[in-house]
């Protein structure tokens, strides 16, 4: 199972934060920021995995990816294959890409909403859905034209239309 | 966005109910906002109670792969919650096992992996249909989920393994994505270890990940080879080299596993070797690592008694050489072994004096505070076992040299209380040497000879020692390793004894004000002993005087008891030597407890200017009467007179006391190890020489040194943490829904008898469980008629589509037709009956 996904800057500002397991918002803010200061001390050209048994409970390791400026983190246990993971981050970003082309932080920044539907596309409750990025983006591009065909009906709420 | 916030569980369904019309929409249109299911996780909780009113399994008999897919992931949590949905819509659950839509498969192959990790014996059943998707399908995902399932549930049955184990190395052999391959290596490796074929391959490809340049890989080879390394060490030791470079990888994470590999590396005959590639790979790297290397060296050489090392010597000299390293924070862990070995092994205490020696006399280890505990530990060593030591007298000028004050009170003290064993020691044999001589001439000219004998590695102490030290003569004598470098010869003189009194004198007196109580104390202890000495000492030293002799052997008498103390052995205590102390007679342990409290309600101790020491007998009851005194002979401390004092007000509660002519209060010195109990010595004594068991090994060139150890064990008795078998609610109800209830399922296979005879395992299953459903539903009360038609309906709709997927959907397309009919009835119900679970498949 999937215990969490994170997007961070590299100054530890985090940009989208998803735990699907109930936590309460300090212990969240608190994790965030130990997991900031971990990946600080990486270096480079290392392997992409941290045990975080002390953070999140027995065999709970994180694979992390830095895009541009972005941390990307998954925390999972061990019903998650390590590889597959990486695979899964790649397969986010490739669809974050798509969906707004050349994806940058501010893009995340400004449509987190659209990045939460692509994550929920991806993972449900910690459980993989879909692993191709074509499929996501269409499903992606579906949900968008509905909600602009029930804008019509419902009067329109600002900020809940990706810009 | 059609994604809510949690609310209130009405109006966290914001969408409309799924209407019957929509299921027959084409599999291309657009997912209907029902897909979006509120993910957010504290939803999960109107989740459920949202399923009750409008559940998940509606959803998973949708038309649309997608909605479906969605809600096989979210049925999870909805087990979680409620695990009495399990036989609701479990056999839904498993019939999407055998779908051919990749993403509805993984959804649910990803369900049964979680549920598989927490209790996979309830899974074994659906081993058959794993076993499919395992050789039939190509999907890496689904390959990996399904690899994870049978990890667990190959350990429980062994036919299972024997047959899954041949598809597994196939996939490994075929594959070009890492990630099966690593999946297919950690399940053989770690669920399929007794098939050597299959390891041989595994390790393979383990070498293979060990060889590649990506980190990642690396440190994901290391990992599952320390799973190996577990019952097959032929695979680590063949990629030894491998390890032991991974070992200077920048990674810190792959040089914590290879640390952790290279000490399950560790025996006998390499033990030496490896501690030594470890200790420079410490001495390069930063801190934590260092710290890290040598904690791991420190807990595997001590793990059960010491159990690989053989050669003591090189170990305790190891030891010293891992307290001078300059990140080692592992002092406390160091001190412990230090004292341990001490204690254990005889054979090894002259190494380890000489250790404690050479840490001891350099000054500049007084400066690091991480060194103290060392320090303490070298102190003790050298005063507890200074019969063995090259030279007294060099040792207490290192124990009290100026420097020492920068050491913490607590090693100061234990500094100062060796010096005064060291003291002791020299005293004593300068009287042994010199109070011969009036009974046996001979012999003094013999020890003067010996004395002065140029090369004789024997100490001089030896030649005097008494019975009690004989063994350790021998064992001195027949050690044959003394160091050749420096004679162990020292002059045990006059002047040399002057010089040391004098020397202690001077270094002591200053601290006989100290601060610190426990100095204080200590210092004042040696000093009083001193100031005792002094006379005898120096008019001693002339053998023609007579007059003195009354004070003399006083002085004497005084040494030997003072040396019969320290050279009491002190050796492990087992935890249970307590209980075998028996109860002298007359001591009644339990009565006049009542009294405590009159005592104890008074804090202060009465100044008193008489000290008295209680007479050693059982008082009675009256406490206020006044015991009989006895005058305290001997030195006259303040620790002395605090106890005198406690004694004498509550003397009732004092265990008798050997009668001795004196009393000197052998307190034991600071650094004790803590499972000590001192209450008599002696006794104390021989009970442990009872229960020591004496473990010896064979065939060893050298002959391994007796490492000592209790037989009733002497560690905490950590209480085993019985874990409480937690009744998984979930796995029960999916065992009942898979296994079925013989007694429940006989009226209704009745009915069902006219279903053809062949049939798979696989259709058995969701047959039983549908009896379950059936017969569950029969004993509730809420029974219409209309219902019984539906079941015989179901259960005769059942066996026609096997494996029709667009007939059961017409099937269901239909059940939802009656459901939503149904539906209206059944909300009402619900509320009035709440143990009934309602019944919507039918």
């Amino acid at each position: 199972m999937i215990r969490g996904v994170i997007i961070m800057n590299d100054q530890g500002k985090p940009r989208l934060i998803r735990f699907y397991e109930f936590q309460p918002v300090e212990k969240q803010q608190e994790l965030v920021r130990s997991i900031y200061k971990i990946l600080c001390s990486r270096a480079e050209n290392v392997s992409n995995f941290v045990k975080v048994d002390s953070l999140f409970g027995p065999d709970v390791r994180l694979v992390y990816k830095t895009f541009a400026t972005l941390y990307f983190v998954f925390i999972f246990d061990n019903s998650e294959n390590e590889l597959a993971m990486l695979d899964l981050m790649q397969v986010f970003v490739e669809t974050l890409d798509k969906c707004f082309s050349n994806v940058c932080e501010l893009d995340i920044v400004f449509n987190f909403n659209k990045v939460h539907t692509i994550l929920d596309e991806i993972i449900l409750g910690g459980q993989v859905l879909e692993t191709s990025s074509s499929d996501v983006v269409m499903a992606v591009e579906d949900i968008s034209k509905l909600e602009k065909n029930s804008n019509s009906i419902i009067p329109s709420i600002p900020g809940w239309q990706g810009r | 966005m059609a994604l809510t916030c949690p609310g209130p569980p009405s109006s966290a369904w914001s969408f409309p109910p799924l209407p019957p019309t929509r299921t027959n929409a084409s599999p291309t249109s657009p997912p209907p906002s029902p897909s979006t299911l509120p993910p957010r996780t504290s939803s999960y909780s109107s989740l459920t109670s949202c399923a009750r009113i409008f559940p998940l399994p509606v959803f998973m008999t949708s038309g649309k792969p997608f909605v479906r897919k969605k809600a096989i992931a979210a049925i999870l949590r909805v087990f979680e919650q409620y695990p009495d949905a399990v036989r609701v819509c479990f056999k839904r659950v498993v019939e999407n096992l055998e779908t051919t839509d990749v993403g509805i498969l993984s959804a649910v192959v990803g369900l049964f992996c979680e549920l598989a990790v927490k209790e996979p014996r309830s899974y074994l059943p659906l081993a058959p249909e794993f076993y499919k998707i395992l050789v039939d399908c190509r999907n890496n995902w689904i390959l990996i989920k399904v690899l994870k399932i049978f990890a667990k549930l190959a350990p429980l049955e062994p036919r299972l393994g024997k047959r899954v184990v041949e598809p597994i190395c196939e996939h490994m052999g075929r594959t070009g994505a890492k990630s099966l391959a690593f999946e297919c290596m950690m399940t053989i490796v770690s669920s399929m270890s007794e098939y050597e074929s299959a390891v041989k391959l595994a390790v393979g490809k383990v070498r293979e990940f060990l060889l590649d340049d990506d980190p990642n890989l690396k440190y994901l080879g290391l990992q599952a080879l320390t799973m190996v390394a577990q019952k097959h060490m032929w695979a680590v030791l063949e990629n030894k080299e491998l390890v032991v470079k991974a070992l200077s990888d920048v990674d810190v994470n792959i040089k914590l596993e290879a640390l952790r590999l290279v000490m399950s590396m560790v025996s006998e005959d390499n033990v030496m070797e490896i501690c030594r590639i470890l200790i420079s790979h410490a001495q390069k790297s930063d801190p934590e690592f260092c710290n890290e290397i040598l904690g791991y060296i420190l807990f595997t050489c001590s793990r059960n008694f010491y159990e690989v090392i053989c050669d003591f010597d090189w170990y305790v000299a190891f030891l010293g050489e891992m307290a001078r390293i300059p990140h080692c924070q592992k002092g406390k862990e160091i001190e412990t072994q230090l004292i341990d070995i001490g204690m254990r092994v005889k054979d090894a205490r002259l190494e380890l004096v000489d250790v404690a020696r050479s840490l001891v006399i350099d000054p500049a280890l007084l400066g690091n505070p991480f060194v103290h505990g060392v320090l303490a530990a070298a102190a003790w060593v050298s005063g507890e076992y200074v019969a063995l030591s090259r030279n007294p007298f060099e040792l207490v000028e290192a124990l009290l040299q100026p420097r020492t004050s920068l050491l913490t009170p607590s090693v100061r003290s234990v500094y100062i209380q060796s010096a005064f064993k060291a003291l002791i020691f020299c005293i004593w044999s300068y009287g042994k040497l010199n109070g011969d001589d009036a009974s046996d001439p001979s012999a003094l000219t013999e020890l003067v000879a010996k004395c002065h004998l140029e090369g004789n590695s024997e100490t001089v102490a030896c030649e005097s020692l008494s019975d009690t030290e004989v063994d350790n003569a021998n064992m001195v004598i027949a050690g044959g390793q003394m160091s050749s470098a420096s004679s162990r010869k020292y002059h045990l003189t006059k002047e040399s004894l002057e010089g040391l009194v004098n020397l202690v004198g001077t270094n002591l007196g200053p601290l006989a004000g100290s601060d610190e109580v426990e100095i204080q104390e200590r210092a004042s202890n040696v000093l009083g002993f001193i100031e005792l000495m002094k006379p005898e000492l120096y008019g001693h030293l002339g053998h023609t005087e007579g007059n003195g002799m009354k004070g003399k052997l006083e002085a004497s008498e005084v040494v030997k008891l003072m040396f019969d103390v320290f050279s009491e052995e002190l050796g492990p205590v087992s935890l249970s030597a307590q209980e075998k102390v028996p109860l002298p007679d007359g001591l009644v342990l339990k009565e006049n407890l009542s009294d405590l409290e009159a005592i104890c309600s008074d804090v202060k101790f009465p100044l008193s200017t008489s000290f008295s020491l209680v007479h050693s007998q059982i008082m009675e009851k009256d406490t206020a009467s006044s015991p009989e005194c006895k005058e305290e002979s001997g030195p006259s401390t303040e620790s002395t007179s605090l106890l005198a004092e406690h004694r004498k007000r509550h003397g009732l509660y004092y265990l008798p006391s050997e009668n001795k002519g004196t009393t000197f209060n052998d307190f034991p010195p600071a650094h004790e190890p803590k499972d000590k109990t001192i209450d008599e010595a002696e006794d104390l004594a021989k009970l442990t020489e009872e229960s020591l068991i004496i473990k010896k090994k064979q065939n060893q060139v050298k002959p391994r040194p007796v490492v000592v150890k209790l037989d009733d064990g002497e560690g905490l008795n950590v209480a085993v943490e019985k874990s409480k078998v937690k009744t998984d609610l979930i796995s029960g109800a999916v065992r009942e829904v898979l296994l079925g209830n013989e007694a429940t399922t006989s009226s209704s296979r009745s009915k069902s008898s006219n279903k053809s005879s062949k049939r798979r395992e696989v259709d058995r299953i969701p047959e039983s469980g549908n009896d379950i459903v059936n017969t569950a539903i029969s004993e509730r009360s809420n029974v219409g008629s209309g219902r019984r038609k539906h079941q015989t309906h179901l259960s005769s709709g059942k066996e026609k589509e096997q494996h029709d997927h667009k007939g059961k959907q017409k099937r269901d397309s239909r059940h939802h037709k009656h459901k939503s009919r149904q539906r209206a009835d059944g909300a009402m119900n619900i509320p009035v009956q709440s143990p009934v679970i309602p019944d919507f498949l039918l």
